[in-house]
């Protein structure tokens, strides 16, 4: 009898189990007949309104940052493939080749070195090894590195080779990777939070609707005491009058006139040609409907709100030095070059408004792109972190939509991987002011 | 909820509106939000507008300023019929 009970209470069992059990995913033998598989999101409900909080990496001279990389850093082109051995040997480590480094001098051969450093210093990095070609100049941005509290090494190649620089170089970077990789995440305040924005391939719909959210967004992150900037110096042009009255105080405003005059004077006018018609606005732009850079501006300036003035304006990758608020900094309007620079002064989480798809990325500050152009939205879905297009079906306002990005940002500062960051999209690009000698 | 419209305008004395739809055809009738007053307005589409491009609100005459987000965004340099597709074809910035 006792065995005969026991068999079937296990075929009860069995069969509950059967009904409880997962759904098992059909393997399509044609790709495009496979369904995308969302899963449900395990984020906690993040507060859209009122004062948010986020989880971070407090560092050692007590700045947040969103991520825990640990960095192989180039001081030039020439040291580029000994990082990227390194970062291939120590996985979880990530090597940032750019190409330049070598015969520069002058201011910019001093906005070489604050790039280096700052990129360096940035929050969201928790340690960093330096190869360069040579041992003073790697030892000048150490240091500058080391500055800021965190672990940091530097090699060089001359007299050693790349084999030997490769070998040691590994070895510390496991060292740090270890160390890095027990770093735990706490709970911050949004104040201490530095957020960056750009605009890019931006048409219409960036002046109609993506731009404003970012606007609210910075209005509502400004009266939380969040640390802000915005930049695109050629970009204002159309709109600079305008931009010159957002400044917090008179000197603010006439700082800023003061660097739009001398992007003008330095960079655009003696390097012209007819006109910049054909660049400004883009060929995107164009395509997206903007037709002067005037209406480019106006929309570009839609990104800081109606309320939110800047305190000060910055130099190409200098760290805002007066308290929080809203930053103005001097940079190209290219995409990858601003974000690079607006990295190296600390920012560490960028929103990026697009209204034909710009796909960039950074490797230190994750970046949020969203776009309000529904076929943009269609077609290029993989490289979007939030969609408002509702906004032009009114569907959505500003204040819902700053609330829905002010929430994915927060889900991006708590871990949420970028679309760009899936993607790979890591453009470091440096500004070079003029000619090596 | 209101009906989606085809066209955006920024600003009361914009001249220009914003075409958001993927079909803006030729001859069309157009709904237009006036975003400012929350308002809705209606033309006749004089040409075939893309999604995101620009659409005359009032005949312009050659010369006329553009206004758009209520500012100064340049200069016609043709004329262009109320409804029709205002572009790099017909009007230039000021400033080069």
């Amino acid at each position: 009898m006792a065995p005969k009970k026991t068999k079937k209470v296990a075929r009860k069992t069995a069969s509950k189990a059967a009904s409880k059990a997962p759904k098992s995913p059909v393997v399509h033998k044609l790709v495009e007949n496979a369904p995308l598989y969302i899963p449900e999101p395990q984020y906690l409900p993040v507060r859209s309104r009122g004062k948010p909080t986020f989880t971070g990496y407090r560092r050692e001279n007590g700045r947040v940052g969103v991520r825990n990389h640990v960095i192989l850093l180039p001081l030039d082109d020439l040291s580029n493939a000994a990082c990227e051995a390194v970062a291939n040997n120590i996985k979880g480590t990530m090597a940032i080749p750019h190409p330049y480094g070598r015969l520069q001098f002058g201011e910019d051969l001093e906005l070489h070195f604050r790039t280096l450093i700052g990129t360096g210093c940035n929050p969201n990095v928790a340690a960093v090894i330096v190869i360069g070609i040579e041992s003073d100049w790697t030892q000048r941005v150490v240091d500058g590195i080391a500055k800021s509290g965190k672990p940091v090494a530097g090699y060089s190649i001359e007299q050693n080779g790349d084999h030997k620089v490769i070998w040691a170089a590994s070895r510390q970077a496991k060292e740090f990777l270890h160390w890095a990789s027990e770093k735990q995440r706490e709970t911050c305040s949004v104040d201490e939070l530095w957020v960056s924005v750009k605009c890019g391939e931006s048409d219409t719909t960036s002046g109609l609707a993506s731009n404003p959210t970012v606007g609210n967004f910075i209005d509502k992150m400004d009266a939380w005491g969040a640390t802000t900037c915005f930049g695109e110096t050629s970009e204002i042009t159309g709109a600079e009058m305008v931009c010159a009255t957002r400044g917090k105080t008179k000197a603010a405003g006439e700082k800023f006139m003061k660097t739009w005059q001398a992007y003008m004077d330095e960079v655009i006018e003696p390097h012209k040609t007819s006109d910049l018609s054909d660049s400004q606005p883009t060929k995107g732009n164009i395509e997206g409907g903007l037709t002067t850079i005037e209406e480019k501006a106006f929309g570009n300036m839609e990104k800081i709100g109606k309320k939110a003035r800047y305190v000060d304006v910055l130099g190409p990758a200098e760290d805002p030095a007066k308290g929080k608020g809203l930053y103005f900094m001097d940079t190209s309007s290219a995409a990858a070059e601003c974000v690079t620079l607006q990295a190296a002064a600390g920012f560490v989480v960028h929103l990026f408004p697009t209204g034909q798809g710009n796909v960039v990325g950074n490797p230190i500050e994750p970046v949020i792109k969203l776009t309000a152009n529904p076929r943009t939205v269609r077609t290029m879905r993989e490289h979007i972190d939030f969609d408002c297009s509702g906004i032009l079906r009114r569907e959505m306002n500003f204040d819902q939509a700053g609330d829905g990005l002010i929430d994915i940002t927060m889900r991006t500062c708590n871990g949420r991987q970028t679309a760009a960051e899936a993607l790979g999209h890591r453009q470091f690009v440096l500004t070079k002011l003029y000619r090596s000698a | 909820m209101p009906k989606a419209p085809d066209f955006l305008v920024h600003e009361v004395e914009d001249t220009v509106g914003v075409v958001v739809v993927e079909e803006a055809g030729k001859g069309k009738t157009l709904e237009g939000w006036l975003m400012a007053k929350d308002s809705t307005l209606k033309l006749k589409s004089k040409d075939s507008i893309p999604l995101g491009h620009k659409v005359a609100l009032n005949n312009i005459k050659k010369g006329d300023t553009i206004i758009k987000y209520g500012h100064d965004i340049g200069k016609a340099i043709a004329d262009i019929a109320k409804g029709g597709h205002v572009h790099v074809h017909n009007v230039k910035t000021k400033r080069w």
